[in-house]
């Protein structure tokens, strides 16, 4: 492990570890309004000042950090599920299957990401709860972002499909599920593990689109994308720079993925 | 085969374009509250008007009824009227095409411009510093939602189309560096060295020609990058363009102009793709 890969991963762990620890960090929680100081800048009580309606920024930089680094890897899981399923089952059957997942994928990847995104997100109901909100943001990015996935593992099980040790098994007669759960899904691992760690990042970008179009997780429940909203009202930097620190933090975290990925697993 | 190349690519776009909008119809028409009406509530009509508009929406239950009717509009050159706009949506997308057609193009070429240059030089120079530097410019960008850049743009007063070109240069220059990278490292470029040939010359007719095939599949993804982005960049810079008319549709659950918009995305990101996959074909050489 080279040393960026070694801080990328501290510095990730760090991220983990403060944003776990919000409610002794920031006990006073992301929706408490101190209605007598809206929008102030920084001081002792409040780190990164309070928003339009008096919330401690620095508690909801906190609280969504939490959100977004727990619910993005929940999203990589789901679609990475899904990628397994279509892409693994159809590389593994091959012929008309494969056929069939391929066009399918195509159809699903020919669609711009964000378009369909927007139209799917838009579609459900806008106005939930809080909490249902984060539920369907993130499980929205988890469902439609399986196709690049399926795309590489069903290209993986179809060379496995052909490898030696899979025709030795079938001329042992082994075959159907046994022969796809005991020895190709378990040589699937390395590609499974490698999408789910790059559907994070993606996840959490798309989240943050999501957010500032005003489709993400709903008030007052902070998220990166609902945290970076904060820009739109902003007339320059030097004015009030305190509101670009979840940017800041954002580009932290995603730039340090990025090097605790290796080239094999983004390329993967 | 050239030709059956062309065919084919044309049916696979005829089917998937088809597919698309029957897709997006159906699920906006699966959708909570695809039945509500705004105008039901407006007191300002009576109960004949809203019965009257009710059943001009009628049609539209019965997805596939509703699909059969847009196609054949559409072979008439009717795609329908926007109900959120209250518009025909063949001059909504006529009228906002062009738009999103000058910021995405200037957007693609400032990025390609970009992303070329930096890669080109960094192969030439050879500088750790000068890669560390395209690396990590790039990286931050890759790391930067476009939404947010979108934003930028507009702190800054920068055009709509920087934030584009800003959202496909990473994507170009990682992908270019390391295919001009591996170009540089082949044997024949080592022998045109050897031999005296200039950089320039090594470049236009041994490295580009060998790269081509690749980039130009590139290309037409980034066609694709741009008019996704196209979205928050439109919506949040103002512009009036096709994304900020999906973003509109999207959220007024605008049946009509939202599969219009999804079908003509689908078509022009479709014919990109197949028109850089006869490219690249046509460029191949040809087995003696």
């Amino acid at each position: 492990m080279n040393a960026a890969r070694k801080v990328a991963c501290v510095v990730l762990l760090a991220v983990c570890v403060v944003s776990l620890a919000a409610d002794w960090l920031a006990p006073a929680g992301f929706a408490k309004q101190f209605r007598e100081v809206p929008g102030s800048p920084p001081s002792h009580q409040h780190l990164l000042g309070t928003d339009e309606i008096g919330r401690d920024r620095f508690a909801r930089v906190l609280y969504g950090t939490r959100i977004s680094l727990l619910l993005a890897p929940a999203a990589a899981l789901v679609s990475t599920f899904l990628a397994a399923l279509v892409g693994g089952l159809a590389g593994y059957l091959g012929g008309i299957w494969l056929r069939l997942a391929t066009s399918f994928t195509d159809l699903f990847l020919s669609l711009p990401w964000l378009f369909l995104l927007i139209t799917v997100r838009a579609l459900l109901p806008l106005n939930v709860s809080p909490l249902l909100s984060v539920m369907i943001t993130f499980f929205i990015l988890g469902l439609l972002g399986w196709a690049a996935s399926a795309r590489v593992l069903s290209t993986s099980a179809d060379s496995l499909r052909n490898s030696d040790f899979v025709l030795q098994a079938r001329a042992s007669g082994l075959d159907g599920p046994r022969l796809f759960f005991v020895h190709v899904l378990p040589n699937l691992k390395p590609v499974l593990y490698a999408q789910f760690w790059i559907s994070i990042p993606v996840f959490i970008l798309s989240e943050a689109n999501l957010g500032i179009l005003g489709l993400g997780v709903a008030e007052p429940l902070p998220s990166w994308g609902s945290l970076l909203r904060e820009l739109e009202g902003l007339v320059s930097f030097r004015e009030e720079p305190w509101r670009m620190v979840p940017l800041v933090l954002l580009i932290v975290v995603l730039t340090s993925f990025q090097l605790a990925l290796s080239n094999e697993e983004l390329t993967a | 085969m050239l030709l059956w190349r062309i065919v084919r690519h044309l049916a696979a776009i005829v089917g998937i374009v088809l597919l698309g909008g029957l897709l997006s119809a159906t699920l906006v028409r699966l959708a909570p509250g695809f039945d509500a009406d705004e105008h039901a509530f407006d007191p300002s009509l009576n109960a004949e008007s809203v019965r009257a508009l009710r059943e001009a929406r009628a049609g539209e239950h019965n997805i596939l009824r509703f699909y059969a009717a847009y196609l054949r509009g559409a072979l008439h050159g009717d795609l329908g009227t926007s109900h959120a706009l209250g518009q025909p949506v063949q001059s909504l997308l006529q009228e906002r095409w062009p738009v999103t057609l000058r910021v995405a193009g200037i957007g693609l070429l400032l990025g390609w411009l970009l992303a070329s240059a930096l890669a080109v030089s960094g192969c030439l120079w050879k500088r750790t510093a000068y890669d560390l530097f395209g690396t990590s410019l790039s990286g931050a960008f890759l790391c930067i939602p476009a939404a947010v850049l979108a934003l930028l743009s507009v702190i800054l007063n920068a055009p709509g189309y920087l934030a584009i070109a800003l959202i496909v240069f990473p994507k170009i220059y990682r992908y270019a560096r390391n295919l001009l990278a591996t170009a540089y490292a082949l044997p024949h470029i080592t022998a045109a060295r050897a031999k005296g040939l200039g950089e320039v010359r090594i470049l236009f007719w041994h490295v580009l020609p060998v790269v081509a095939p690749q980039m130009i599949a590139l290309a037409g993804i980034t066609v694709s990058i741009a008019l996704g982005a196209s979205i928050p960049i439109e919506s949040l810079c103002g512009l009036p363009g096709i994304g900020q008319l999906a973003w509109q549709a999207a959220l007024a659950r605008d049946l009509p102009l939202l599969v219009n918009v999804t079908v003509l995305v689908t078509l022009v990101t479709l014919l990109a793709n197949s028109g850089a996959d006869v490219m690249v074909h046509m460029l191949r050489p040809r087995e003696a």
